[in-house]
């Protein structure tokens, strides 16, 4: 009785303690839990046969529960394994190119001789970056247009025949792929310039008295050096292989329905299964699938890199 | 400069002397003109589109049914900045509410991610592994999109106003976490302990101490949530669906749609309709909106790029 009462003490003159602290982040964790918390109870309608009568907490408490059979729902469907298929596949391309193209531009920004023409071009290729995918589809636009663009204008003029471009599905991977790689290179030089300046100079010194090439120095300083980057970096990648960006896939191809055999994705695919077609269950669970995918996938990562290597891992 | 906005003579005498030291380890002079050749063109290709559009925007209609988009255009007008300008209240419109929630929108959330980046940054705070688990279990798994939609539209009932354009982006873990180690490095904690024993109280020496001090690191999660709010029209396309409030980025998503809407309309109008749906200048008013749209992003570039990068290096230093 006596020790219940000190401890209930303790903890109030604790909790005194640290009131203003308290109150300083009560509005930030509030945020958290209507905006990050309270949807994780959501993932339930992934549960349930959900029909909307009147108001919504009303028909998801009405609503009975169905087990697995939204997702059942969702695998046997003919559009998933193109859904799966593209997810994956775009992903898997982008965190390779993501890390090999940004590390060798940013080799390059590091080694040429005018810093000033080196900050220009850093500039230059960050650009896209501050654009959304919005205005990004309406450049893309400028080129692509089919009685207007560039590229046919060019193909005209040369005798060719014209590109319908966006109904002709075979050219949409290298589009995607290509334009996602413009978008972020620049930002991902930057972090890959940001600790390759910041690795110690005398390293470099030492490496070039005992006659190292160039070469040398990348291979064996300036990569070993940046490995932890570029390790947090693939592991929060690897956790979003199901997820990919919205507006890549929605704005650039134009919702283009042609070209849904390369350009839907996970995310596109809920978005038009709750908007278009009102299928809240399935859709739900393939939010649902995708978010534990994601949330084991970066744990196993995770785990594989502290095995390898401890220092590298997230957490 | 108060903001450190300008290099100082100090930074720019340390570059000096590194360019020099670098003299005796650098790449051959063929390799470095290669080298500037593929980085000139990567550079060029991330500009190009952007100018091509502006040069678009200033095209004269007829030449582009005529030519089609062309980087020499044949005939130069201003009519489609005309045309936004004389008829577009719906341009100008939505050019008030991007600002609007870009306004409102970065100083709610910087009032939030500062005050519990702040509290997060205090050693002596009880109970910050609580507080931390709590930003931290968010970044790892999520409710996803659907169970979003269904809290903000059907609990929070919050579709179709203004708030679902400012709340859902105000606050994430991310920039918490880079003004946390901002605060970390930036303030010393002596500066602190004094204050405190001087009586201050916390939320004293929060605002009256470490927003001061801390202006720069506030300036960069500034830039990026003006940056999100700018450019976001992910919200607005999933909870917008009146004509209420359309973001200039929702409104070019939308008026792919409404221009062709405003021409069918003009064949019902009547002969004074269907000169002016053929007189309208379709084609470069959306690519002139595009520039007006993006317009302000490029005068505050010299900013926008110089704290971003301040930014990420900070957000990539590992705790």
């Amino acid at each position: 009785m006596q020790g219940q009462k000190s401890r209930k003490r303790s903890f109030m003159s604790r909790l005194k303690r640290n009131r203003q602290l308290i109150m300083l982040s009560l509005p930030g964790a509030i945020w958290f839990l209507i905006f990050a918390y309270l949807p994780m109870f959501g993932v339930i309608v992934a549960f349930k046969k959900l029909k909307l009568t009147g108001g919504f907490i009303k028909s998801l408490i009405d609503s009975e529960w169905c087990g697995f059979d939204n997702f059942r729902f969702l695998f046997y469907s003919g559009d998933m394994w193109i859904v799966f298929r593209n997810t994956v596949c775009y992903n898997i391309v982008f965190i390779v190119l993501g890390i090999v193209l940004p590390i060798l531009v940013a080799l390059m920004l590091n080694e040429i001789r005018k810093k000033t023409l080196a900050k220009i071009y850093q500039s230059s290729m960050f650009l896209p970056y501050f654009l959304s995918w919005v205005v990004v589809s309406y450049f893309l636009y400028a080129f692509l247009n089919p009685d207007k663009g560039f590229i046919n204008n060019l193909l005209q003029s040369m005798g060719k025949t014209e590109i319908a471009w966006y109904s002709e599905k075979k050219f949409w991977p290298f589009i995607i792929i290509l334009v996602s790689q413009w978008k972020g290179i620049g930002y991902n030089t930057v972090v890959y310039l940001a600790s390759i300046c910041g690795i110690d100079k005398t390293y470099y010194e030492a490496a070039v008295i005992d006659g190292a090439t160039k070469f040398q120095q990348i291979k064996y300083i300036t990569i070993p050096l940046i490995k932890p980057v570029i390790t947090i970096l693939f592991i929060l990648s690897v956790g979003r292989i199901f997820s990919a960006d919205f507006g890549l896939f929605y704005h650039i191809p134009r919702n283009s329905g042609a070209l849904f055999d390369y350009t839907n994705v996970l995310d596109t695919y809920v978005y038009r299964a709750l908007t278009a077609s009102g299928e809240i269950g399935m859709s739900s669970a393939a939010a649902l699938f995708q978010s534990t995918v994601g949330f084991i996938l970066i744990l196993t990562a995770n785990k594989i890199v502290s095995k390898i290597d401890s220092d590298n891992a997230l957490f | 400069m108060l903001l450190g906005f300008k290099r100082t003579k100090q930074e720019k005498q340390i570059e000096k002397i590194e360019e020099a030291q670098c003299k005796y380890n650098q790449i051959k002079p063929a390799t470095n003109t290669i080298f500037n050749i593929i980085l000139a063109f990567l550079a060029l290709t991330c500009i190009i589109p952007y100018l091509f559009v502006i040069i678009i925007s200033f095209t004269d209609e007829k030449a582009l049914t005529l030519y089609g988009y062309q980087f020499i255009p044949k005939k130069l007008s201003l009519e489609a900045y005309r045309y936004v300008f004389d008829s577009g209240t719906n341009i100008l419109k939505s050019y008030g509410s991007t600002i609007t929630i870009t306004v409102l929108g970065t100083i709610i959330g910087l009032l939030l991610t500062g005050t519990y980046a702040y509290a997060l940054s205090r050693k002596t705070f009880a109970y910050r592994k609580f507080f931390t688990k709590l930003i931290a279990i968010p970044m790892l798994f999520n409710g996803g999109m659907v169970a979003n939609y269904f809290v903000i539209s059907q609990v929070l009932m919050l579709k179709n106003t203004i708030w679902v354009l400012i709340l859902p982006l105000a606050l994430n873990s991310f920039n918490i976490i880079v003004l946390r180690t901002f605060f970390n490095t930036s303030i010393p904690e002596s500066v602190v302990e004094s204050a405190k024993i001087d009586g201050a109280s916390d939320l004293r020496l929060f605002f009256q101490i470490v927003i001061p001090m801390a202006l720069p690191g506030l300036a960069t999660i500034g830039l990026f949530l003006t940056l999100a709010y700018w450019n976001d029209w992910f919200n607005a396309m999933m909870y917008i669906d009146d004509n209420s409030i359309i973001p200039l980025q929702y409104l070019l998503i939308k008026i792919e749609s409404n221009m062709e809407f405003f021409i069918n309309n003009a064949t019902v109008m009547g002969i004074d309709g269907v000169e002016m749906a053929l007189n309208l200048p379709k084609e470069s008013t959306k690519m002139a909106i595009v520039v007006i749209a993006t317009l302000p992003i490029i005068f505050a570039y010299p900013f926008f790029q110089r704290y971003f990068v301040k930014g990420l290096t900070i957000g990539a230093v590992k705790e």
